[in-house]
């Protein structure tokens, strides 16, 4: 599978590589900055090109930090990047509860020193009908799965990130139910694809991405792939999850990328990439078709949105 | 004190480049892609931002001018009603030409089956008799009676743009409540006037 890491880096050897990489980020940072945006993402780190699926062009650090979703910090694209700056998420700790034989409380640094950290290239995009390419670096969710075990009948897999408005300033209103909540199927949990996020452009995730560690699930909406995460709980039945709950018509529990099933309000069919002049059309899965459409294939799609 | 007819129509020039100025700000900004990470919806954004707080003005102004001693600002009035249709028409270029680069087709089905752009749409066609009736030589022609109720359509175009905004954003929905909290304010305000003076 051509966007699958290719490159795979123990977490140790990673750290000391990451100064590499730091100061030829700096370096590209500054070229952006200056270039013009409509530049069609002139450079690239060639070090991920080999993953890039044709036709996909990554976007810059700066756009990928500085351009987010994530109402903990308000509702502007620029808000989780400036408000984001008294968020700890340093020391981490991971609850695991729920239907699984080994729940507990994982220490995040602990749970990282035997894990291999990969460089995974995913096209991310957002419900609002925006997309970009992340070069995430993370590991398969099936991993720490495997590792908690869970019992035969956990079905579901829920996540909670934190509550703490007095570091969340947008936790301070009721704009979503706080904490935010997300969930996956057990097989959409344990595929291949789906992984947990702990940096992106070699750099450890930046608050406004989700630090210090958060899901990536490519073929499903942006909000699918909860940030911060503080609760990975195993249950039996479909979790409620933050959207859905604020608005059912709108938001479904599967929310899988899709452009034949518009949300009401708005097309599915196309996207702007960030970066780009043109619309592009949407890619069934976002173009994860061929990996995951199994998954679905006796479901109506657009009764499970 | 009573504001002066003179003055006010003196500051029509200044006025004219205070409120043209925004615009040719953002397209600067856009052409030298200063305008953010994603300036198309920025551009838009901000452009239909702008006409809604412009229909306000002159919203504001009606009120206002019913008083004597502000009589006068009903000389500015018809200006800023012609900037709000301007800023309306760039927010509507920007969707079509920045936004989805001419592709008719699918403008006209997102029109027709999009109830937010269905009626950022409506208002768009509403504002038409306002401005086709915006000059003197229309006013006496149509009747000052007859024109006086064409342009009563600005208490519909209000509360729609209002709709237009609402409807579009996903959770925090303040802003859009805003304005229609002002707007409320504002014909509560205009309906207590008449009652008041009959």
């Amino acid at each position: 599978m051509k966007f699958f890491g290719s490159e795979i880096t123990p977490y140790k050897k990673y750290l000391t590589r990451r100064q590499f990489i730091q100061s030829s980020i700096a370096t590209s940072i500054v070229a952006t900055l200056s270039s013009d945006s409509y530049a069609m993402h002139e450079q690239q780190d060639s070090q991920y090109s080999d993953q890039l699926s044709q036709n996909d062009f990554l976007n810059t650090y700066e756009e990928i930090t500085t351009y987010n979703n994530f109402y903990e910090f308000g509702v502007e694209k620029s808000d989780p990047s400036s408000n984001s700056g008294h968020f700890k998420s340093r020391p981490w700790s991971i609850n695991i509860d729920g239907l699984v034989q080994k729940p507990g409380v994982i220490d995040l640094e602990d749970l990282l020193k035997n894990i291999t950290i990969e460089d995974r290239i995913y096209r991310l995009r957002c419900v609002e009908a925006w997309s970009m390419v992340i070069p995430w670096q993370g590991f398969p969710l099936q991993l720490l799965i495997n590792k908690v075990q869970p019992f035969s009948n956990a079905k579901y897999v829920q996540f909670e990130t934190v509550y703490r408005p007095e570091e969340m300033p947008g936790q301070r209103r009721n704009i979503l139910q706080w904490p935010y909540v997300e969930g996956l199927r057990m097989d959409e949990a344990v595929h291949p694809l789906t992984i947990l996020s702990t940096g992106l452009y070699g750099h450890d995730l930046l608050n406004q991405n989700g630090a210090p560690l958060r899901l990536v699930v490519p073929w499903k909406y942006g909000f699918k792939s909860i940030k911060s995460i503080a609760t990975i709980r195993f249950v039996d039945s479909e979790p409620q999850t933050t959207w859905p709950l604020d608005n059912p018509r709108e938001y479904g529990f599967y929310s899988n990328v899709n452009p034949s099933v518009d949300h009401p309000r708005w097309t599915q069919a196309t996207e702007r990439r960030i970066g780009e002049f043109f619309r592009r059309p949407t890619l069934m899965f976002n173009g994860y078709e061929e990996e995951v459409s199994h998954l679905y294939k006796d479901m109506d799609l657009t009764k499970y949105y | 004190m009573i504001l002066s007819t003179k003055i006010v129509k003196r500051s029509k020039p200044i006025i004219f480049l205070l409120l043209l100025s925004p615009s040719m700000l953002w397209g600067i900004m856009f052409i030298q892609s200063n305008l953010g990470i994603n300036p198309i919806e920025k551009l838009m954004d901000e452009l239909g931002q702008m006409a809604l707080r412009l229909i306000i003005v002159t919203l504001i102004i009606s009120s206002l001018s019913q008083y004597k001693f502000l009589r006068s600002l009903q000389n500015i009035r018809r200006m800023i009603g012609l900037m709000a249709f301007y800023y309306v028409v760039c927010h509507f270029l920007t969707y079509i030409v920045l936004d989805h680069f001419f592709n008719w087709k699918f403008v006209i089905k997102d029109i027709v089956k999009r109830p937010f752009i269905t009626f950022g749409f409506i208002n768009f066609i509403l504002f038409l008799p306002l401005v086709l009736t915006s000059t003197n030589a229309m006013v006496k022609k149509v009747t000052f009676k007859i024109w006086k109720k064409i342009h009563y359509l600005i208490y519909i175009i209000a509360p729609l743009a209002t709709l237009h905004f609402y409807l579009l954003t996903k959770a925090d929905k303040t802003e859009p409540l805003i304005y229609l909290g002002i707007i409320l304010l504002l014909l509560l305000w205009r309906f207590y006037y008449k009652i008041i003076r009959k």
